[in-house]
């Protein structure tokens, strides 16, 4: 088996007396979707802050490419490959679809200190940008205002920023949020093509989305990773049903 | 440099902090609870100094003149918080800067035109006039030991005023969690209105008090308005307790920094080249403080650690 | 609505011919008038990139503007009363050579706006505004106790410095100095606004959280965007003193930090000629209410209040609505 390209060490982290991860130890392979799920308030938004770097562990390690990451800000996290999309799409609502994409593009180009040539005639950042918009579905609306977009849109869009960035791994915050099934469906049949290109570590509420998609999965209760195993595994396990899956079946 | 002179200063010091801390108290209480930045405070300062002055030149009594700063910088607050605060309060920062400088322009105007140019003058109380003997020594004027043991009351009350009544419970509710009192079934509007012009009678109390010992004049309001904003960002925004410290800090400094900075040159240049270099730095001291709690402390002493 | 490109273009129009009218009208009043209102416009076209494209709502421009004032006034000083400035650690004379005068006014303020940016951009929100506000009043003070320049009184200088291949004393000259120079700031100002770093900053002032996750920094942008800001706001600083040959401790003050802030707000913020229809309409109330009443501070106070409260976009955005994507 290939080593894992990202990796938290027992990670922990307080709020108060409050324990929001509780030695929590994932791993995201080569070429997989691995997804956490787990019901509100299981401690979810911690542990993407704290990968990408947004909240330190009060213990704990992660790992990126064989590299400890822990100490290192979010800006770090993305030079070195790490693709983040936002559960609520944090997204310039002023400019066009384009010129959000292109912001990703000029990230990963590592040069915005260019004061004089317009951003849309650099034809580099212009087809990074055109290419993820239309890889995603957008290419039609490119030059409406953000603001413009429907939800489903949105997501799109929040998924194409972080495929300018060409990372080494995806982190996404429930890309399938508020989408009707139509979008759900194309999103997901999206995704899967995706982990070719790089591996997805996906926190999803939707249950379809998640069995389509996911090689592994782990559940988290209470900051706590109680199961991780395939599909199949995690369907069959009965404390998972306890905790979790049997509120909703 | 003697003892005395050193003790002079320091209560000095603690007067115009004292001073600071009614209008920095007002001014982070208003932003705690309702998350608005208010440049026109230091028009209320001015209102409460005029009314008193003008009240006090009419019936020649300090006590009515204090009731009529209080009153008329209350209605103030309140006129203008119904009339155009309350509508800021969902605006951005940007908007209630201009709002607010809009209404330091209509203040200051308006107070000249009924006013005048000219500096009106406020007479300290006779019974309150006059030199008082400190332990050590010290004389001291016996107005300026007033203000502090009145600034030092005000502090306390407004202490007990929040952590004690039930008025003090819904602010400290407001300040946390708007929905939290809507919920509680306050009266939101009511409560805003009750705060702003809470905050606007400290205000134009400091203005009526600092108004006997310096003249009544358009325009007094905004370098006080100014200090207290250094304060609060000292003291860290929403804390009452932060901006007693802060008022008490940068009081301090300009005070103690004004008049040995340029003795302490004194010690190492030739004098008058210490006069000047001493007094320009003396006038930077609190924004030298500033700068040095922002390093250490992007959200003051005593703010919200972001 | 009208297009905001046509509407800039009749500005443009607008201050060339006021100018070429009131000197065959032999008005030399008029042209100092628009002279002040241009250098007003430049001081708010470096305000504009800060507040309208970083989204920094800075109270502390005037800083910058009497930084300009004083780079002028110290360096023409020195040159009328032929006194060095310093004999160690090398003999520096004073000048009356604008060019030098701006760069030295540029270079000054770009100092200053730095050291104020990495400290007021520590934190955000009010905290910047009160903050950017009291760094203003400390050179305001710094400036009354400065008594070798002239302390509260301010420095007089006798005659215009020179500009090489113009006569600087004639009115309608030193205008069409400033309005290229004005002219200039805007282009590069259009420029910035659609350059890499533009978008960048665009989406700093927007989701500076997005920024990091592209591997940007959103403080770094804002603190760049807070130094070509103050860096051409001192420029206008140098050009207000020389228009009116005086520099003095009010231009640091408070009050003026919050009239540049109106002028963008007046005309737009964030839209490219915002800064200068807010400086041409306030040039112009100034003159034509001033002349009615002394208290005319209330009805500018009254008409900010209305635009606050019911005018969103400021002049352009109620004549040209919002702003075009990709023009």
């Amino acid at each position: 088996m290939t080593d894992p390209i990202l990796k938290t060490h027992e990670i922990t982290r307080f709020f108060g007396a409050l324990k929001a991860s509780d030695a929590v130890s994932i791993d995201l392979r080569p070429g997989e979707i691995h997804a956490i799920i787990g019901p509100n308030g299981a401690g979810k938004s911690t542990l993407i802050a704290q990968i990408c770097g947004s909240l330190a562990p009060t213990s704990g390690r992660v790992e990126f490419q064989g590299r400890d990451v822990t100490g290192l800000s979010t800006r770090a996290r993305s030079r070195a490959g790490l693709g983040r999309t936002f559960q609520i799409s944090a997204l310039a609502m002023e400019d066009s679809v384009l010129q959000n994409a292109l912001l990703g593009a000029l990230g990963a180009s590592g040069r915005p200190w260019r004061f004089f040539g317009p951003a849309l005639k650099d034809s580099a950042l212009r087809e990074q940008a055109e290419d993820a918009l239309t890889r995603v579905g957008l290419q039609d609306d490119m030059h409406k205002r953000t603001a413009e977009l429907s939800h489903g849109q949105r997501r799109q869009l929040e998924v194409a920023v972080a495929l300018t960035l060409q990372p080494k791994a995806f982190v996404m915050d429930e890309p399938m949020a508020g989408l009707g099934s139509g979008g759900s469906k194309r999103l997901t049949g999206f995704l899967d093509g995706l982990r070719e290109q790089a591996p997805i570590l996906l926190v999803e509420h939707d249950m379809d989305a998640v069995f389509a998609l996911a090689d592994r999965i782990s559940v988290l209760v209470y900051g706590k990773v109680i199961a991780t195993g395939t599909v199949d595994e995690i369907r069959a396990n009965k404390e998972v049903q306890d905790a979790y899956l049997g509120e909703d079946a | 440099m003697t003892f005395v002179l050193f003790a002079e200063q320091v209560l000095n010091g603690l007067q115009f902090g004292i001073m600071l801390f009614l209008m920095a108290a007002g001014l982070t209480l208003i932003f705690g609870v309702m998350g608005l930045i208010n440049l026109a405070h230091g028009s209320l300062y001015m209102i409460g100094a005029f009314a008193a002055a003008a009240v006090a030149g009419a019936t020649g009594s300090f006590l009515l003149a204090l009731i009529a700063a209080l009153a008329a910088a209350a209605a103030a607050g309140a006129l203008v918080e119904i009339v155009v605060i309350r509508r800021l309060y969902d605006k951005d920062h940007l908007d209630q800067v201009l709002a607010t400088f809009a209404l330091i322009l209509i203040f200051s105007e308006g107070t000249r035109w009924v006013f005048g140019s000219f500096p009106l003058f406020l007479n300290i109380p006779e019974t309150l006039s006059g030199p008082v003997t400190l332990p050590g020594g010290i004389q001291y004027p016996l107005y300026r030991i007033t203000l502090i043991v009145a600034g030092l009351l005000v502090a306390v009350g407004l202490g007990l005023l929040i952590s004690r009544t039930r008025i003090g419970i819904q602010i400290r509710a407001g300040e946390n969690d708007r929905e939290m009192i809507a919920a509680l079934g306050i009266d939101i509007s009511r409560l805003y209105t009750l705060v702003f012009a809470l905050g606007a009678a400290l205000a134009g109390l400091a203005g009526a008090l600092v108004g006997a010992i310096q003249s009544v004049q358009v325009g007094m309001g905004e370098p006080v308005l100014i200090l207290a904003f250094v304060v609060i960002v000292i003291g860290g925004i929403g804390s009452i307790k932060g901006a007693l410290i802060g008022s008490l800090l940068v009081g301090l400094t300009d005070t103690l920094g004004g008049v040995f900075l340029p003795q302490l040159f004194k010690l190492v240049m030739e004098p008058s080249a210490a006069t000047n270099l001493g007094s320009s730095l003396a006038s930077m001291a609190i924004y030298i403080l500033m700068g040095a709690v922002l390093i250490w402390r992007p959200t003051g002493l005593f703010g919200a650690r972001a | 609505m009208i297009r905001e490109t046509h509407l800039n273009l009749g500005i443009i129009a607008l201050l060339i011919a006021i100018p070429a009218w009131a000197l065959m009208a032999d008005e030399p009043f008029i042209i100092t008038l628009m002279t002040r209102a241009v250098v007003f416009a430049l001081a708010a076209v470096g305000l504009n990139i800060a507040l309208g494209l970083g989204g920094l709502v800075s109270l502390g421009h005037a800083v910058f503007f009497g930084i300009g004032g004083y780079a002028m006034g110290i360096l023409a000083h020195h040159a009328q009363t032929y006194t060095p400035l310093t004999e160690w650690p090398f003999l520096l004379e004073g000048t009356k050579s604008m060019p030098v005068i701006w760069l030295t006014a540029i270079v000054a303020s770009t100092f200053a706006a730095l050291v104020i940016g990495i400290l007021s951009l520590r934190t955000a929100g009010v905290y910047f505004i009160m903050i950017t506000l009291a760094f203003g009043q400390m050179f305001f003070f710094f400036a009354i106790s400065w008594s070798a320049y002239g302390g509260e009184d301010g420095l007089s200088i006798y005659v215009r410095n020179g500009f090489p291949g113009l006569n600087t004393l004639v009115p309608v000259q030193y205008f069409g100095l400033c309005l290229v120079i004005l002219l200039a700031a805007l282009f590069l100002n259009a420029r910035l606004a659609k350059s890499p770093f533009g978008l960048a900053l665009n989406a700093a002032r927007q989701t500076p959280a997005r920024v990091e996750t592209v591997g940007l920094d959103p403080t770094r942008l804002k603190l760049v965007a807070f130094v070509i800001s103050g860096a051409i706001t001192g420029l206008a600083g140098a050009l207000f003193a020389d228009l009116n040959r005086f520099v003095s401790p009010t231009m640091f003050s408070w009050q003026l930090s919050g009239e540049i802030m109106i002028f963008v707000i007046i005309g737009g913020v964030g839209r490219l000629f915002g800064p200068v229809v807010g400086a041409l309409v306030f040039v112009a109330l100034e003159h034509l209410l001033g002349g009615l009443s002394e208290y005319w501070h209330i009805y500018l106070g009254i008409l900010l209040l209305l635009i606050v409260l019911f005018g969103r976009g400021g002049i352009i955005g109620m004549l040209c609505g919002r702003e075009r994507l990709h023009d």
